[in-house]
């Protein structure tokens, strides 16, 4: 009843082909957008700052970022934990070496340099596939991680190895450091997500993401019609690490404030990026904030449903949180594995012909 | 489904909001994953000894403690969690356990003014308070942990090591890469050969590693290890049978189930510790008073152990310098930045710790305003396998703080011009 095309006409070619074509749905775009920007910094606090908003928007971005390369182009990758940690190292440098240039400029200068690093580490995708690329991303990921472990250089000489955010700001207010008010760093991510969700959005409708997906679904094919594997892969992957870069500099800068490259951007980042790819949907910018408010949002939850109200012991919590996440995430798969995104989509063409399903 | 789980963690929040009158003390503690082993005793005793404070002292000044316990699984991401989550309850110290988190948590809790205590781990150059207004980590940090290692050494050697090769086996992390400098300012100074030798986390693989010292063999292998590293460490030592009487783990490498697995070959390990673990009548109190009450954290059974003592040596602190600040403050009910006076008030006598009911558990030390470091004392203890006790070797050995002071120096005041901070106790 509510949510239909009928009676939501349009005159123009350019009305058909925009992101929400039903009214209904752009409305609801509209609304999420106005509430994003006007109404949460203003009730936001430094637990809802900390727990729940940045780490789904950061990994948001990272999950967008991954989703461009395994959704959009098809290649697999292993990567993003190492990918991130150079988008941290890089802001770290570039924070520390050039204090006076703004840090916005410096999160788009990382995520820059992890393109350029993603694109060395891409070159491989052109001769290997699938499992086998998968692997020498894996490499990737382990080589990055220990060269910022072994190079005192990229730490600065500190003693622990530990790299910290010194206090950056932002039209003279911080968006680093432990003076950061929670509203300002929420802003701050806030406007790289919308940013980067809309030029995901754009490039993947356009001719560049035609020819990302022609080499996902037959590489040969797409050859054969005239897409360039190197442009269109390498592409995607400088696409796709700066997107990661960023989310990386933003994880470090903005969110933890200090990180150690093993603990913070191991293997198990790498994985858990790609299980909110999956589990959102791959190849779905939406199925990106799906996926990560899914993997992020859950166990805070739980943990705070369980421990917080039931009052259970925290190990037990932690146990069954872990259960339950995992039989969840299992559960989303065999019922729907294309992910949360065409549960999504499924659930919009029903209510599309709601009351009346033929 | 975004809106409903916010609403719902809103509301879940709202109910475990703050409590009246109570003396909260926040206990992020991790009692899963692969450090588990070493968290889960720290954390009883940490929390037993707030129950005996409750029960059988009437609270602190007549004010009941209350812990709210906060697990981290020792991740950053969580205890960043567990700490926004706690400190709007009243939290009057941070103690996290994890040099990791430790690291995020400085600047955090010296913005938001509450002080941390991290006994025997975390940043070194917080002991010069000078600097670090809002943290504590006395009575004993790394760099003088590592320095008392070497003395040892030194003792045994008749004072000379010129020649020795000694290697650092150490964790891949800010906690691992702690000692290093000490040990290398200290290989100029005495003339020993030192080599370092990185396990990646979390440390169960380790044959490249011991493949490698015994291909140079060491005169001496020091560990700084932690969790599941340590037990693999130990079993790799005894698989490439290097004497374990050379073989020094950190205070945090010197628990029993760290040798346990290896059986009798386990023996002769040594290990630091920060305080002395005997039979001490506070034990009996804990017994008394917390378990057969049926409040006991855990599952109890591991009253006495190295762990469960140092967790309540941890705890024992904190409660005496609440003591502190109520006697500074004249009020029973202090505020964490009351709480601060007190911890750099704090002064631990020996007749402090007979009435506690823990003679001789750690070193007399008092906390100034320049000196949050403590007297940066600790012993050298040897696994027994055959009885499955730690034997102190010798008593509480200084370390050297000449060198020390001037590491602590320098890197405290590179971290005050990073950040503008300006220094105190002028």
């Amino acid at each position: 009843m509510l949510y239909r095309e009928a009676g939501d006409f349009k005159t123009r070619y350019s009305d058909d082909g925009q992101t929400f074509p039903i009214k209904f749905d752009r409305m609801g775009y509209y609304a999420v957008i106005a509430i994003a920007f006007g109404i949460v910094p203003f009730v936001i606090n430094d637990y809802w700052v900390n727990a729940v908003f940045l780490p789904f928007l950061i990994y948001a971005i990272a999950a967008i970022g991954l989703n461009i390369l395994t959704g959009y182009c098809g290649q697999l990758s292993l990567g993003t934990g190492g990918f991130m940690a150079v988008g941290a190292y890089a802001c770290y440098k570039l924070m520390t070496s050039f204090p006076d240039i703004n840090i916005f400029f410096h999160v788009i200068l990382a995520g820059g340099i992890t393109a350029a690093v993603g694109l060395v580490f891409g070159l491989p995708s052109l001769r290997i596939k699938g499992f086998y690329l998968a692997v020498a991303t894996l490499a990737a990921q382990f080589f990055l991680v220990w060269l910022f472990n072994r190079v005192p250089w990229f730490y600065n000489y500190s003693a622990s190895g530990q790299i910290s955010a010194p206090e950056r700001t932002v039209f003279g207010i911080p968006v680093t450091g432990a003076n950061t008010s929670a509203w300002a760093s929420y802003m701050f991510c806030l406007v790289f997500v919308f940013l980067l969700a809309w030029l995901a959005r754009n490039l993947t409708r356009g001719t560049v993401g035609r020819k990302w997906m022609a080499i996902r679904d037959m590489d040969i094919a797409a050859e054969i019609i005239g897409v360039n594997p190197l442009t269109a892969k390498l592409s995607a992957f400088a696409v796709s690490s700066f997107f990661i870069g960023i989310a990386g500099a933003l994880f470090f800068s903005v969110y933890l404030g200090a990180v150690e490259v093993g603990e913070a951007f191991g293997i198990n980042k790498s994985f858990l990026v790609l299980f909110m790819v999956i589990i959102g949907g791959l190849g779905s910018i939406f199925g990106s904030f799906a996926g990560a408010a899914f993997l992020v949002l859950l166990p805070v939850l739980l943990k705070n449903v369980l421990v917080g109200t039931l009052d259970w012991p925290t190990d037990l919590a932690a146990h069954v949180e872990i259960t339950i996440v995992g039989a969840l995430i299992i559960i989303f798969l065999i019922l729907e594995p294309h992910g949360l995104a065409q549960l999504w989509r499924v659930a919009k063409e029903k209510l599309r012909l709601w009351p009346f399903p033929h | 489904m975004k809106k409903t789980l916010a609403t719902l963690a809103l509301a879940a929040t709202m109910v475990a909001g703050p409590a009246a009158a109570e003396l909260v003390f926040p206990d992020l503690s991790y009692r899963t994953g692969p450090y588990a082993a070493g968290g889960v005793p720290f954390s009883d005793g940490y929390q037993d000894y707030f129950a005996l404070v409750n029960a059988r002292d009437g609270g602190i000044g007549g004010e009941m403690t209350k812990v709210i316990e906060c697990e981290t699984a020792y991740n950053t991401e969580k205890g960043v969690e567990c700490y926004e989550a706690t400190k709007g309850q009243g939290a009057l110290i941070y103690q996290p356990l994890s040099t990791g988190i430790t690291y995020q948590l400085i600047p955090k809790v010296s913005a938001d003014n509450i002080p941390m205590h991290t006994l025997g781990y975390g940043r070194t150059s917080a002991a010069n308070g000078k600097v670090f207004e809002w943290v504590f980590n006395y009575p004993s940090n790394y760099w003088d942990g590592a320095s008392v290692a070497i003395n040892h050494l030194l003792d045994e050697n008749g004072g000379d090591l010129n020649g020795k090769k000694i290697t650092l086996l150490y964790h891949n992390s800010a906690y691992g890469k702690e000692p290093i400098r000490t040990l290398e300012e200290l290989s100029k100074k005495h003339g020993y050969e030192l080599n370092i030798i990185a396990v990646d986390h979390p440390g169960q693989e380790q044959k490249s590693q011991w493949l490698q010292i015994r291909r140079e063999r060491p005169d001496y292998v020091i560990m700084w290890g932690w969790g599941v590293m340590n037990q693999v460490a130990v079993q790799e030592a005894i698989n490439i049978r290097f004497p374990m009487e050379n073989f020094i783990g950190s205070w945090w490498s010197g628990a029993e189930h760290d040798v346990t697995p290896a059986g009798m070959d386990a023996d002769g390990y040594k290990a630091l510790n920060l305080h002395r673990v005997i039979d001490m009548p506070v034990f009996a109190d804990i017994k008394k008073h917390v378990h057969e009450a049926g409040n006991a954290a855990g599952d109890g059974s591991n009253v006495g152990s190295v762990l469960y003592t140092r967790g309540m040596y941890a705890a024992m602190l904190a409660v005496e310098a609440a003591k502190t600040a109520q006697e500074i403050h004249g009020t029973a009910q202090i505020t964490a930045v009351m709480m601060r006076d007190g911890l750099e008030a704090l002064e631990i006598t020996d007749a402090k710790m007979e009435a506690l009911g823990m003679p001789g558990i750690g070193p007399s030390f008092s906390v100034s305003c320049e000196a949050h470091g403590g007297s940066g004392m600790a012993l050298i203890q040897q696994w027994d396998a055959a009885a499955k006790v730690w034997k102190p070797l010798t008593d509480f050995i200084e370390s050297d703080q000449e060198v020390i002071q001037a590491l602590i120096k320098d890197d405290s005041e590179a971290y005050a011009a990073e950040n503008s901070v300006k220094p105190r106790c002028q």
